[in-house]
């Protein structure tokens, strides 16, 4: 399906990812239907590159790094990662590799113990997956703690002794300390103010190029993911309805969701706004969403076709890095 | 050119607050006017004193710990500073009525939305309990909810984050409000769904010309939504501007180093501009100008290290608080 995937060279490959949730009623806690918060999501990762996942609240973004790291149920697809499925592999291999794929969270405040030290936090990774302990680990900690810019002073600090930028470095952190290949960025800075988010935007950065890391980036904030990636993809109710360079995609959006989604972010650089593609109405009830393209209800494009048919992702025509889920743009 | 008509003028406001470490000066000196019919936005990062400035507005600081220690919030021709708890409740909800940042916390969820717009309604106006419940649909309506009379018998928890943004307004204009003071409303919503709320406040604004008190920290919102703009930075307002001009020419240090570390569709450099350091707290505020810390211009400079610049006029419609802002100093300025 993606032409990307042909290619052995990915470090991390998503292939026909599906999460359900079961919902469950009545006495029996008989399920009675599924909530799929991932619905058949491709994609690959190649290595020191960043890819970006942009939607918006309940779209399944975060659904989809829970999935990868099998910290929830799965219920079918592959996940591919050092050419291993993360998904089939065993319990003692699953924790070998988790010390490959480490997270930084959003919430700088609620992701970290208020009753650990940094030393205690930032090295417990550490502990648990290489068995270093006493000088050594201290040590490691003071190098990590450096490389994100904070002195080696707050080593025996606890997190709220630090504003909220500090303690998302101590989260970023963290997750450096096993030196990974593969770090998820779960909206790292939404949680900032502005003046920092800057901040932490470039360390990210600066982080990448100095370890060779790979970033799977997910936001909501089209225009962080355009600074941070090298490829974005833009999901809806589950499932990539557009993926594409970040240049291409930022120049050449397709997808009405994609246009939609550009068009409602304020700009400080026009006071025009974008009144034409505007969306109506409201993300869909994710229980009952209707037949065919799932985006058909609010847009404005929708045909017969579409609220009969569900497009699938598919390459757009002149542009096999460039993929597209929808049947007005395609048939065209 | 049209008269504009100043419809809440705030005169030297400070607020402190008085915690176990010392006393918190919140806000400090802050005046500013919002004019009728039209946005006038507060703009800052986390902790500068937005929403105080706000909640004062409503005489709604926690007292204890909070006091406000000066200055007059004149709206209507009089002081609500100085008039009585009593006429400020005939004011408050009706006069001037405000929206949060989370809609589900501030909206009771063992009552249906209609109970509590009728509360409203029945509260300051004489209406009987079928006329308020009309209104309360008809309001639900105007904010562009569908199937109103439905929907004033459902609970907060049966309704979308945006939904519920939507019931909070629908409840704030229920009065008629001269003035609208929307504390963060679409932080906590979906970018299509912020764009939605925000057209809806646009055209009941200019259905109903009232005036707007929007306090935000996204940018983008200011520059679409806003005429005048007040930036504040640890407490005090470090630049007050028509909208336009200040997105075009930023004055005080702070406002240049916020808009260019944005990052904005469309920017292609390899690494965004940073104010180096970060936000002071209200209880260890550096000497002098509280930005020189993390200024580019006055980080060496003995006179900003020393002596805080006052806001003051540098051109028509802009103040700025800032040594060297073009045409700040004056000739009997100290100098170091």
């Amino acid at each position: 399906m993606n032409p990307e995937n042909k290619t052995n060279n990915s470090l991390l490959k998503v292939d026909d990812l599906k999460t359900y949730f079961p919902i469950k009623k009545g006495l029996l806690r008989r399920t009675v239907g599924h909530v799929k918060a991932v619905d058949g999501v491709s994609f690959a990762i190649k290595p020191a590159s960043s890819f970006g996942l942009v939607g918006e609240s309940g779209c399944g973004k975060t659904t989809v790094a829970k999935s990868i790291l099998r910290l929830i149920p799965v219920t079918s697809g592959k996940v591919i990662f050092d050419n291993t499925d993360i998904l089939a592999c065993d319990a003692s291999y699953l924790r070998n590799i988790r010390s490959g794929i480490t997270l930084i969270f959003q919430d700088p405040f609620g992701s970290l113990n208020p009753r650990m030290t940094v030393a205690n936090i930032v090295g417990e990774p550490l502990k648990v997956h290489k068995k270093i302990t006493g000088p050594g680990l201290f040590d490691e900690v003071r190098q990590v703690l450096a490389k994100v810019g904070l002195s080696s002073d707050t080593i025996n600090r606890y997190p709220h002794e630090f504003s909220g930028g500090q303690r998302q470095r101590i989260g970023i952190a963290r997750a450096l300390i096993l030196k990974p290949k593969l770090v998820i960025c779960d909206e790292p800075v939404s949680a900032l103010d502005v003046s920092i988010q800057s901040q932490i935007l470039n360390l990210l950065k600066d982080l990448q190029q100095e370890f060779s890391l790979t970033y799977l980036f997910i936001a909501h904030d089209l225009a962080v993911v355009e600074f941070t990636c090298d490829i974005v993809a833009v999901m809806y109710m589950g499932k990539i309805v557009e993926q594409a360079t970040v240049d291409e995609l930022y120049h050449n959006p397709l997808h009405p969701y994609t246009i939609a989604l550009m068009a409602a972010i304020p700009k400080i650089t026009t006071t025009q706004r974008d009144l034409a593609n505007r969306l109506k109405g409201e993300v869909p009830d994710i229980l009952n969403p209707s037949g065919g393209c799932p985006f058909n209800p609010r847009c404005p494009f929708a045909d017969d076709r579409c609220r009969a048919e569900n497009p699938a992702l598919r390459p757009v025509p002149g542009n096999s890095e460039h993929l597209l889920s929808c049947l007005h743009i395609i048939k065209k | 050119m049209i008269e504009e008509v100043t419809l809440l003028n705030i005169k030297g406001l400070s607020v402190d607050f008085f915690t176990e470490n010392g006393i918190a000066h919140a806000v400090q000196d802050v005046s500013f006017s919002v004019k009728k019919g039209q946005t006038f936005a507060l703009v800052g990062e986390s902790g500068c004193g937005k929403s105080v400035t706000a909640l004062s507005v409503m005489r709604l600081i926690p007292d204890p710990p909070g006091k406000i220690a000066a200055g007059e919030i004149n709206f209507e021709n009089r002081n609500l500073l100085s008039i009585s708890e009593q006429r400020m409740r005939s004011v408050r909800g009706n006069r001037i009525a405000m929206i949060f940042q989370e809609p589900m916390t501030s909206l009771n969820p063992v009552y249906t939305v209609g109970e509590q717009i009728v509360e409203t309604i029945r509260l300051h106006q004489k209406k009987s309990e079928p006329e308020a419940w009309e209104i309360a649909a008809e309001m639900l309506r105007k904010v562009g909810i569908s199937e109103p009379g439905q929907r004033v018998t459902e609970y907060p928890h049966q309704m979308s984050g945006g939904m519920r943004q939507r019931v909070m307004i629908a409840m704030a204009i229920s009065c008629k409000p001269q003035l609208l003071i929307a504390d963060e409303p679409t932080t906590a919503l979906d970018v299509t769904i912020q764009a939605q709320i925000l057209d809806l406040l646009d055209s009941l604004q200019q259905q109903s010309k009232m005036s707007i008190l929007l306090i935000t920290h996204n940018l983008g919102i200011v520059a679409e939504r806003a005429q005048d703009v007040a930036v504040m930075y640890a407490s005090r307002i470090a630049e007050l501007s028509n909208s336009k001009s200040l997105f075009e020419n930023p004055l005080h240090p702070y406002t240049q180093g916020l808009l260019k570390s944005l990052p904005q569709l469309g920017f292609t450099g390899e690494r965004l501009y940073t104010i180096p350091g970060i936000v002071p707290e209200p209880l260890h505020f550096p000497s002098g100008c509280k930005f020189h810390p993390r200024c580019y211009l006055g980080c060496n400079d003995k006179r900003c290290q020393t002596i805080e610049p006052q806001l003051r006029e540098v051109a028509l419609g802009r103040q700025v608080a800032c040594w060297y802002a073009p045409g700040y100093e004056r000739p009997d300025d100290p100098k170091l």
